[in-house]
């Protein structure tokens, strides 16, 4: 499930067509490290020069008190724990909520021509949609509380688990479905023990790819309409002017999103191993 | 004893409509055969002779367009596992390890985890596997995977083995290894057999009967007793047998048996 544009670089090759040259090349991981590096650098250079106002651009160094306050003492009544908290349980319960949803809707897609007549036509509707559009019908019909952020997040989540399941269990190989027929399994048999297992790398792919787009919506809601949450506290920020805590909320932001990406590929891998060897 | 039963079966793909549309394809015709549970029937045929749609109407996965086929007087409506199937690419779920893809069959039929597992691991002692049973199957080799596969298949106790050739993607060496193996299983288990193959020597080895499909349509046209695989489960080497001129000679017989619709087509 890894798309890579790169090809490694061979140093077999470069040997072979450049004798010259005995360095090996340089790790990617080391550029990106550099790149970093550099652009920390030209920043805390910017600030520390007074090139841009801090109002606008405060110090690194500012940043990271920012930071350290907004574990210890935190913003707008609720430290960075809570903030992130709160998010994280609308993130959660949505997520939740939408493979409870999602999953069977999926499956009656890919296995039920009624199934796929009914449903297809909703999902295609919902999947093109920014979440955004939406969130002030949702507000309107369910207020202006958890709810409404939670079913919106869900929403956003919905189309690429309902796809990826239904996907998943249109690939399922015929050979296996016949297999367990002739060794004795029903209708139903055929679908809990072969079509749903080997539907799963697929599904948590979907799963994957949700929680990326539910992180995502969930921030823009909340600024939008929160009284908690990583996205009101960077709102709130914005409003006084505290453009450190902004920040600071950007960097936890794409902090969480890195974490969460790489939980979930961490639980693909330790759920379907088998799925690199099909 | 069971007895697996052709009558007349036919089968026969409806035309395609529209322009370019093409007739009827019959793919097989008139087919009459009988199996008993203390047989090996090999049906051998080129491809495109209807070989695996004869063991998928066997197995259920097809419905014949005419005749019937029946299972001890009682006719065949579907797959079922006193019909297991044993796949040329094995079918088996990489989800699963080789000891719970054994007990798969004893899964579906509600037998208890403890059970199920003791029963598989006794099928895995039986097709030489007694240490694999935790091993995932990309970690098996072909050979490996086609013994669990029989393995899978009989743990469904059938009165049937269907075997769409089941060794046709094994190496030379690994595959003469497991026509003995197969011959023997086979015999312990008490369940009768039929085995496609392309393989005029593996029919031969294998088969109480072979039987030959020809195509176009598929249909039945010759059949000859083959003593040979009792030779080997009393002992017989597999090579000792393949040297020796009667097996020659019923080889270069069949072959001609083979070609002779080959020929009636050219004429």
């Amino acid at each position: 499930m890894i798309l890579s544009t790169e090809l490694d670089v061979l140093p077999i090759d470069a040997k072979d067509t450049e004798p010259a040259r005995a360095t090996r090349p340089i790790p990617t991981a080391l550029i990106s490290t550099l790149t970093v590096g550099v652009i920390l650098g030209l920043w805390g250079l910017a600030s520390a020069y007074a090139l841009v106002s801090p109002v606008f651009l405060p110090s690194p160094r500012q940043v990271v008190i920012a930071l350290y306050n907004l574990v210890v003492k935190g913003f707008v009544d609720a430290t960075l724990a809570e903030h992130v908290g709160a998010s994280l349980t609308r993130i959660f319960g949505a997520l939740i909520a939408s493979i409870i949803i999602g999953i069977p809707a999926g499956l009656a897609i890919g296995t039920s021509r009624v199934g796929r007549g009914i449903l297809d036509p909703i999902v295609e509707f919902l999947r093109p949609l920014p979440p955004l559009a939406y969130l002030p019908l949702v507000i309107i019909w369910v207020g202006i509380g958890e709810a409404s952020k939670i079913t919106v997040i869900a929403l956003s989540m919905l189309p690429s688990i309902i796809l990826s399941t239904s996907a998943g269990v249109r690939a399922v190989s015929k050979e296996h479905i016949n297999a367990a027929r002739s060794l004795g399994a029903g209708k139903r048999q055929v679908l809990t023990e072969v079509v749903l297992p080997s539907a799963v790398p697929s599904i948590l792919t979907g799963i994957r790819i949700a929680l990326g787009a539910g992180w995502t919506t969930l921030v823009a809601a909340e600024l939008v309409a929160a009284t908690s949450g990583i996205g009101f506290m960077i709102q709130s920020a914005a409003q006084f002017l505290v453009t450190d805590i902004v920040i600071s909320g950007i960097i936890v932001i794409a902090l969480i999103a890195i974490f969460l990406e790489y939980i979930a590929r961490l639980i693909e891998r330790r759920l379907v191993p088998w799925a690199s060897h099909r | 004893m069971s007895i697996l039963t052709f009558r007349n079966v036919s089968l026969t793909y409806p035309a395609r409509t529209g322009r370019g549309g093409t007739g009827d394809k019959c793919v097989l015709d008139g087919i009459n055969l009988q199996v008993a549970s203390d047989e090996l029937v090999a049906i051998i045929g080129r491809s495109g002779s209807g070989k695996t749609s004869l063991l998928n109407l066997a197995a259920g996965f097809l419905t014949p367009t005419s005749g019937t086929i029946t299972v001890d007087g009682a006719p065949v409506t579907g797959p079922g596992a006193d019909r297991a199937v044993v796949f040329q690419d094995d079918a088996l779920y990489p989800w699963l390890d080789a000891r719970d893809n054994i007990a798969f069959p004893l899964k579906l039929k509600g037998v208890p985890l403890a059970e199920r597992r003791a029963r598989a691991d006794a099928l895995l002692a039986r097709v030489g596997l007694a240490d694999a049973g935790d091993r995932r199957i990309w970690e098996l080799s072909g050979g490996m995977r086609q013994r669990v596969g029989i393995a899978r298949a009989l743990a469904a106790e059938p009165r049937f083995l269907l075997l769409d050739e089941p060794l046709g993607a094994l190496d030379a060496l690994t595959r003469t290894r497991m026509q003995d193996f197969l011959l023997r299983i086979k015999a312990e288990s008490g369940a009768g057999a039929v085995l496609i193959t392309h393989s005029i020597e593996e029919a031969l080895l294998l088969g109480t009967r072979v039987v030959v499909l020809a195509p176009n349509p598929g249909r039945l046209t010759a059949e000859i007793e083959a003593g040979f695989n009792a030779e080997i489960l009393n002992g017989a080497a597999v090579a000792d047998v393949k040297a020796s001129p009667i097996f020659k000679r019923m080889h270069a017989g069949l072959t001609g048996l083979i070609h002779a619709g080959e020929e009636e087509l050219a004429a």
